[in-house]
């Protein structure tokens, strides 16, 4: 949209000023917030629903970085949240290993079995890839409820995320002190919201890069992608390990935030709702998929009450969503971002 | 005991075909998967359970009267969800909107305990600016596949959620004049009722639908739709009508698999949950783009399915995660399927 005059200025992060000011009010939003949930009653509720969303926008920004900007569709994505969690939950109750520590390591096997999905990927595309993602999620939880050193289908108790010394005392000097110990939601959200917040720029600065590029080189045609030298063997792989590794680092903060996982809860209806949120978000956009995220998950929330319900407000919102803004909530964004700009015009 | 698994995986297998030839209906001429295809199913064997059991009808008139419905309801799903978005269309869209936003407002109101009150607030408001949008003659974009897809994911959704609170959660029993247990043996392979009329039944409609796309003046359109859509345009074919056609088509199959499955198992809105899915990775497993393709995959899947049940221990839990592997690994070495051809795309 603005002249761009040099290469810098077209990867730079913060386009404008006014972006980075809006980054830095949000930023300061999310410090904040706690403080005021302190002050309202149930506030630990809201604490709780802002993690899920954290969480889930992390795995949306992955999913959509494998279909949004390298146009490979996936029905598995709940098995490398499986991964994730699993290998966290390992990790942490079984092998005491640190807790940053383990959630590193859990996004890396799961990129590994990313890495492993992908190479029957390449040959692959549309129903067929489908098909083959949708199976590899499904044999994922099916081996899982067969091990019996995860817990079987009787699940699995993760320990509450362990605080180091100081960010307890820290916690507690801010907080009444009885909060800060009994509310690990509170704890969670230290936890949660910088590693989501890190990972977002990370997507961001890697699409800028020369392998966002190629990524969405290969999306916009694969055959023209080659000819200019993208190695889609290289790339495809690799989009798929960056995908799975956002998506097992979110396992990982899924497994404490739920604190028990089960082999049930990671089925299809999760990878399908992984998919509902990139789509509904926004193709190809990391907003989109944060306002994705954010969207399904507030609708989980309000949607317990009533049986039955649930299913079709949520396919309703599905289907007008499409039929009436195809580019998701970002393009909708974009439209009244740039009625204002053009304003009184 | 391996030929009674064969005939037993045959079974399972022409439910499989049926959904997988279903899908591969309308992959063929539409490029969209169609995941709302099993609650079509689904919603086929509750109408025949309402005519049947609720208003009693007799099998001759129930039966027909139930494809036939079916065959409406695939029809009106395709022209009132999928054909606004492919053509751009303003009217039905706004219809859709404001039966939605009535409904969550009538949700809001009246039923305890319902659904948030700012939920509604939020759909009214998305509902006034929508309208006044589309009259405003800004020209809609047209969505991806990817979306058209995702559609049809919310039309499973509103489907299994509609029968889930038409019907209710209980397991029904749907009437049924064949038995699936009393049959008879031949050699060493027992044949019950169903299976019989699962064969007999699968047969015939691969068999009409083989004749229908052969020698039908409308069968040969659908054809042509699915080769070229826009050259079919010019020969005087309407691809929008055709696309409804094969979905009328696709839910008329769908619905005999689903008559079938309720014939065996209790009848409630999860029935064609499992079909589906495997339906789907048969009709990939024969290739997306061939109608035998789809029946040798079915077959293929249930016979593998019922080997594996048979054959390895505590098989019933893993025939599935064997299934699929099976399948990716005969992707890894045919990726368009048995019988799909590889199409090469020009530059």
């Amino acid at each position: 949209m603005d002249l761009q005059k040099s290469y810098k200025e077209d990867i730079r992060l913060f386009k404008k000023p006014s972006a980075l000011v809006a980054f830095l009010v949000f930023l300061v939003g999310l410090i904040v917030f706690p403080f005021l949930m302190l002050k309202v009653s149930g506030g630990s509720y809201y604490i709780n629903a802002v993690n899920l969303i954290a969480i889930y926008a992390i795995v949306a920004v992955g999913l959509n970085i494998l279909v949004g900007y390298t146009g490979q569709i996936s029905l598995g994505h709940a098995g490398f949240f499986a991964i994730g969690a699993y290998a966290q939950a390992l990790l942490v109750a079984r092998g005491d290993v640190p807790m940053l520590v383990a959630l590193i390591v859990a996004g890396l096997i799961a990129a590994v079995f990313g890495l492993l999905l992908g190479l029957p990927a390449l040959r692959l595309e549309g129903p067929y890839l489908a098909i083959a993602t949708l199976g590899f999620g499904m044999a994922v939880c099916q081996i899982i409820g067969r091990l019996d050193f995860l817990g079987g289908r009787m699940g699995f108790s993760v320990p509450p995320p362990g605080l180091s010394g100081w960010v307890k005392a820290w916690l507690a000097h801010l907080y009444s002190p009885e909060l800060a110990v009994d509310a690990p939601q509170y704890a969670m959200y230290l936890l949660i919201i910088p590693v989501s917040v890190i990972l977002t720029i990370a997507a961001v600065n890697l699409m800028k890069s020369k392998v966002g590029r190629a990524f969405v080189a290969i999306r916009d045609s694969e055959v023209a992608a080659e000819t200019i030298g993208v190695n889609l063997t290289r790339y495809k792989t690799t989009a798929f390990a960056v995908s799975a590794f956002y998506t097992g680092i979110a396992g990982g903060l899924y497994a404490h935030h739920m604190a028990f996982i089960n082999p049930e809860s990671f089925d299809l209806r999760l990878s399908i709702l992984f998919l509902a949120m990139v789509v509904v978000g926004g193709l190809g956009s990391v907003l989109g998929s944060h306002l994705g995220a954010l969207l399904i998950t507030l609708l989980m929330f309000s949607l317990t009450a009533v049986r039955d319900v649930p299913e079709i407000i949520f396919g309703a919102i599905m289907i007008l969503i499409i039929l009436f803004e195809p580019l998701g909530l970002r393009g909708r964004w974009l439209k009244i971002k740039f009625y204002w700009k053009a304003w009184p015009f | 005991m391996f030929l009674q698994l064969i005939v037993m995986g045959l079974a399972t297998g022409c439910l499989y075909a049926l959904i997988a030839l279903a899908m591969v209906i309308i992959y063929k001429t539409s490029e969209i998967l169609n995941f709302s295809q099993g609650e079509l199913a689904m919603v086929g064997a509750y109408i025949a359970f309402l005519l049947l059991d609720t208003l009693g009808l007799p099998f001759a008139v129930a039966l027909p009267l139930t494809f036939l419905l079916s065959m409406a309801l695939g029809a009106l799903c395709e022209l009132l969800f999928l054909q606004p978005a492919r053509e751009r269309a303003r009217v039905i869209p706004l219809i859709l909107l404001w039966a939605f936003t009535f409904f969550v407002l009538y949700l809001a109101g009246f039923v305890e305990p319902g659904v948030p009150v700012s939920l509604a607030v939020i759909v009214l408001v998305f509902a006034v600016w929508m309208t006044a949008e589309t009259f405003s003659k800004r020209p809609l974009r047209k969505p991806t596949l990817l979306g058209l897809i995702i559609i049809t994911l919310g039309l499973e959704m509103v489907l299994y959620g509609g029968a889930g609170g038409i019907w209710g959660a209980g397991q029904e029993r749907l009437p049924s004049p064949v038995s699936d247990t009393a049959g008879f043996e031949v050699g060493q392979v027992y044949l019950s009722g169903l299976d019989l009329i699962t064969f007999g039944g699968s047969v015939l409609i691969m068999l009409l639908l083989f004749l229908f796309f052969r020698y039908t003046r409308l069968g040969v359109a659908m054809k042509a739709t699915a080769q070229n859509p826009l050259a079919a345009r010019l020969m005087g074919i309407r691809p929008a009508r055709i696309y409804s056609f094969t979905w009328a088509l696709a839910a008329l199959v769908g619905a005999f698999a689903g008559l079938l499955t309720a014939s065996a198992q209790p009848l409630d809105n999860n029935l064609m949950m499992e079909p589906l899915l495997k339906g789907f990775a048969a009709a990939v497993l024969g290739g997306m783009h061939s109608l035998a393709g789809a029946v040798l995959g079915g077959c293929l899947l249930g016979v593998i399915e019922s080997l594996v049940a048979g054959y390895l221990p505590d098989g019933t839990q893993y025939k599935s995660t064997v299934a699929f592997m099976i399948i990716i690994l005969v992707l890894c070495i045919r990726p368009s399927g048995l019988l799909g051809r590889h199409f090469v795309k020009k530059v």
